[in-house]
């Protein structure tokens, strides 16, 4: 890949990261082979599947379609962390026991999607929620465990049941 | 233990939070795609730009003279091997070595340090064609002089079935009304997110490392041993988790994995290859695109006299699992309506489009969408309700120990359609709402429609097809299971685990399970054929039973009684007339292991049901039970059609009931029926279609090849029909393959009570449904002014 590389500090998971990247690096390859955080996933390289929805200062973006530059100074969370050590966070909580989660692949961006519309609406309406993941393909769920379960997390969250 | 009841079970028929569902929400999941060695290479694959043309000279030498690059190969280095679904179908390169028959078929493969290097040097592979005229749709192909895919098949003909069972000429002869109507079905493709990878490696000279998204990894087991002259003891396949697979790519092969495995042995490093979006849109296996006609008679009461199919399919460019699929299409049309007379003509045809292959709802999908719209047309012409319709012609759960046989001889020992039928339609007040009127609001109109579906479970093949389970107690009492079957999604491992508890009487959480590696794990066919909660699970219940027996020897010694005296549950071993007089498991384990003889508690058991000689030989007859049992569906589906757009949409108004035998863990029942089914369904008959051009895939992301969204996910209620098949592990059947065949007819149905218009070729496309709906009101126009 041609192009001289420039410096990249950005905040991951907590965790400070300074790198030299080149600049067409997309984020999502910075984050899959320079930090190995493969929970992120690939599935169409073109913003139109969602599976590799990362939150950026707690907006849902897609990783594919974003320069790893512009991610610079930014507060990135993957996948990796979005779980409190081995305590789930209650979105995924509720899609494991729900039963949402069928192959997985999508799992992460629908968790990273559900966590950026909790983060700013912590009540959504059905609607809101089906708007959120509406750029989260699902081959094999149909959706609808996912939305409940997010209505479930929503709920647990405001400390209801 | 199958007389047992719901509620005596200890792990199975609750709700049971899948054994894999924690690493996916946690990211920590691994597929193929993010896998790595150390000192590992990107191998990436050259394609034709011709959907047919002879190859006439492939040069490397730039590609090898390229800095980075560490191994080249083409087609040749394969020694003509060729491999195929079957001995007799084996027509297929790993790469083309003297004719390509798709567009981007693989020709050549490199690998080299990073992906960018192994792609530009692709660039480099100078490759000289000779460009042949080519067929792109089957009608095409049937044609007298038209080119030939493959010179020694003439007619391009792939595969092809006649079958008659009774006299359907004279029972179209004795009936009231017949019909015969044209139905298309499109060309779809699987709609997995995650793109085919794998990974390979030597780790000496005769011995193969691969890990890839293989949902029947013992096929590339058999085939790369076959294909680099291995012994299969020396062919490792191990699965990371699969992001679904649907049948077909996932099951077999692809260029990218010959590609990885001769890349890596060439080079003598590890090589790993991810496909694109762009590669699995454009080149992995299709549902064949199939034209359905159908001929039925019936009477004045609707009862079905007899039914001809003449079907003509697309095969594309290789034959992969057509034979299979063309089979399917027939075997089940006398389920889930009686049918006395039934005939079927069915061929598909080689063309220059990429292969088509398994898809969920294999070959019955086609004719069951056909058929159960017909069905609608002639309930319309002869004015009987679409229920009532149904219920005439509906087979009814067989008493116990009895088995309904259709004219072609399969068996069903329970078939639970008639109860899913009526559950919906009072799900749903059919009965009242059938005579409401109908209401257009805001020029939207709202229509309902029903079908019902059928599929085999555990499908019996030839004997290969056999697959065992292992169940080791560790010395602590806890367990590892052993499969060869994948869990793609639909949560096989889960099942299987749950068995094994189930029946060692522990918790789901004392049993491990491990991903398939067949350096370790038995054979077995994998994922297909919705044959693992069934014949793999069957192999489970055996190898937990067999370490069952040699516990329960330990344990008879210990409490004085004989071994059938003693159950094991709620992790002890209890004399079944005392339960007081109990050892809890721990401690019979430990007891087992470590007491002098001192022993090593190792269970094996292996499926016994699926593996009745069903072979290519038997598919031209028609005649057989290729399932171990059937899994029947009816569901109600209700459209709300914007009558100035033609914009079709599912509502949340729609029930699907389902007769899986024994729901073994419910939820997981409900979003297969939900998403791997119903969803599918409804992408079939609204939304999903490779629009092609002379081979050239024009739709390839998933921007323009349109698939349901969340916003366009109906929340569908499912209900379960329990029937608990004799055949079946704890009275299970497939779950939700069934439902994937009834969504697209109640769906069709819905659109022609809402609107008036039949749309008889799917998807049913806004435009498709706009132009119906302007040409049926021109007709009344014109009507009227008459």
């Amino acid at each position: 890949m041609k192009g001289t590389p420039r410096e990249l500090k950005l905040t991951i998971n907590g965790k400070v990261y300074e790198l030299m990247v080149k600049p067409k690096t997309l984020l999502v390859d910075v984050l899959r082979k320079e930090l190995k955080l493969t929970g992120t996933r690939i599935g169409c390289l073109s913003s139109s599947c969602g599976a590799c929805t990362v939150n950026i200062d707690g907006k849902a973006v897609r990783s594919c379609s974003v320069l790893a530059l512009q991610a610079n100074g930014r507060d990135v969370t993957t996948i990796e962390g979005v779980a409190d050590g081995d305590k789930l966070h209650p979105i995924q909580e509720a899609m494991v026991e729900h039963g949402a989660i069928e192959c997985g692949f999508c799992t992460s961006g629908m968790v990273m999607s559900a966590r950026a519309l909790l983060n700013e609406n912590p009540k959504p309406t059905r609607e809101e929620i089906r708007e959120a993941i509406q750029g989260n393909l699902c081959a094999d769920s149909g959706y609808t465990k996912y939305i409940e379960a997010i209505e479930i997390a929503s709920e647990k969250m405001q400390g209801g049941k | 233990m199958d007389e047992k009841q719901v509620g005596e079970y200890s792990v199975i028929g609750k709700p049971i939070p899948r054994v894999d569902a924690r690493l996916k929400a946690t990211g920590q999941a691994k597929y193929a795609a993010d896998l790595e060695e150390a000192n590992m290479l990107w191998g990436f694959v050259k394609r034709s730009p011709h959907a047919h043309a002879r190859i006439l000279n492939i040069d490397t030498t730039k590609a090898e003279r390229l800095p980075g690059v560490k191994a080249v190969i083409t087609g040749k280095d394969f020694n003509g091997f060729k491999w195929g679904w079957s001995r007799p179908t084996r027509d297929e390169e790993p790469l083309a070595t003297t004719k390509v028959r798709y567009l981007y078929e693989g020709v050549a493969a490199v690998a080299a340090i990073d992906e960018d290097i192994a792609e530009e040097a692709c660039d480099l592979i100078e490759v000289e064609y000779e460009p042949l005229p080519g067929v792109f749709d089957p009608f095409e192909a049937m044609k007298e002089g038209a080119p030939l895919v493959h010179k020694d098949r003439p007619g391009n003909i792939c595969v092809e079935y006649h079958w008659n069972f009774g006299d359907v000429d004279k029972a179209f002869a004795e009936s009231y009304l017949i019909r015969e109507d044209t139905f298309q079905t499109p060309r779809m493709a699987k709609g997995y997110i995650e793109p085919p990878a794998a990974l390979a490696h030597w780790p000496n000279p005769n011995r193969v490392v691969f890990q890839g998204a293989k949902g029947s990894p013992y096929f590339p087991y058999r085939i790369l041993a076959n294909c680099f002259n291995l012994p299969l003891s020396n062919v490792r396949i191990i699965t990371p988790f699969i992001g679904c697979d649907f049948g077909g790519t996932k099951n077999d092969m692809t260029n990218g994995d010959f590609s990885v495995v001769m890349l890596a042995k060439k080079a003598g490093r590890p090589v790993k290859i991810i496909s694109t979006q762009f590669d699995t849109l454009t080149t992995d296996l299709r549902r064949h695109p199939m034209w359905v006609t159908i001929k039925t008679g019936v009477t004045k009461e609707g009862i079905i006299t007899a039914i001809h199919n003449k079907i003509v399919s697309d095969g594309g460019a290789y034959t992969r699992m057509s034979p299979l699929t063309h089979f399917l299409t027939g075997i089940c049309m006398g389920l889930p309506y009686h049918l006395p007379n039934f005939k079927h003509d069915v061929t598909c045809y080689f063309t220059n489009n990429p292969s088509s292959a398994a898809m969920r709802g294999h070959g019955i999908y086609h004719t069951r969408f056909a058929g159960d719209v017909q069905m609608d047309m002639m309930a319309e012409e002869l004015g009987i309700d679409p229920v009532e319709m149904r219920m005439r012609n509906i087979i009814k759960n067989p008493e116990p120990g009895t088995i309904y046989e259709t004219i072609n001889k399969v068996h069903v020992a329970t078939a639970g359609t008639e109860e899913c039928l009526q559950k919906v339609a009072e799900a749903v007040n059919w009965e009242k709402r059938k005579n409401e009127e109908k209401v257009v609001k805001d020029n939207k109109a709202y229509g309902m429609g029903f079908a019902t579906g059928t599929y085999l479970s555990g499908t019996q093949l030839s004997a290969h097809n056999a697959c065992a389970a292992i169940v080791r107690v560790c010395e602590d009492g806890s367990v590892n299971y052993l499969t060869g079957a994948t869990d793609v999604g639909q949560g096989s491992d889960t099942i299987g685990s749950a068995f094994v508890a189930e029946v060692l009487g522990i918790g789901l959480e004392d049993v491990d399970i491990k991903r398939v590696d067949t350096a370790f794990t038995p054979a077995d066919p994998g994922s297909y054929g919705s044959r693992v909660t069934v014949l793999a699970g069957e192999a489970a219940i055996n190898a937990a039973e067999d370490a069952k027996r040699q516990l329960l020897e330990v344990a008879a010694k210990q409490l004085g009684v004989l071994p059938d005296e003693i159950e094991l549950k709620d992790k002890k071993a209890f004399v079944k007339a005392n339960h007081a007089r109990s050892i809890p498991w721990f401690r019979l384990v430990r007891a087992a292991c470590y007491d002098a003889p001192g022993r090593v508690i190792i269970g094996r058991g292996h499926s016994t049901r699926g593996t009745d000689l069903h072979t290519l030989a038997d598919f031209s007859t028609g005649v057989g039970s290729i399932g171990t049992n059937y899994s029947f569906t009816a569901q109600a589906a209700e459209v709300e059609v914007d009558m100035e757009t033609g914009v079709v949409r599912c509502t949340d108004n729609s029930v699907i009931a389902h007769d899986c035998g024994f729901p073994l863990n419910p939820p997981a029942v409900e979003t297969q029926v939900l998403g791997g089914s119903y969803h599918q369904g409804v992408s079939a008959a609204l939304y999903e279609e490779c629009k092609m051009d002379k081979g050239l895939t024009l739709n390839p992301n998933f921007v323009d090849y349109k698939r349901p969204r969340a916003y366009e996910a109906p929340m569908t209620e499912v209900l379960h029909v329990i029937t608990n098949d004799p055949y079946g592990p704890f009275g299970a059947k497939e779950a939700s393959e069934g439902s994937t065949c009834s969504a697209p007819p109640a769906i069709i149905s819905a659109i022609h009570d809402a609107t008036g218009v039949w749309i008889k070729d799917l998807p049913a496309h806004p435009e498709k449904v706009f132009w119906a709906m302007k040409a049926k009101k021109e007709q009344g126009q014109k009507k009227r002014k008459k």
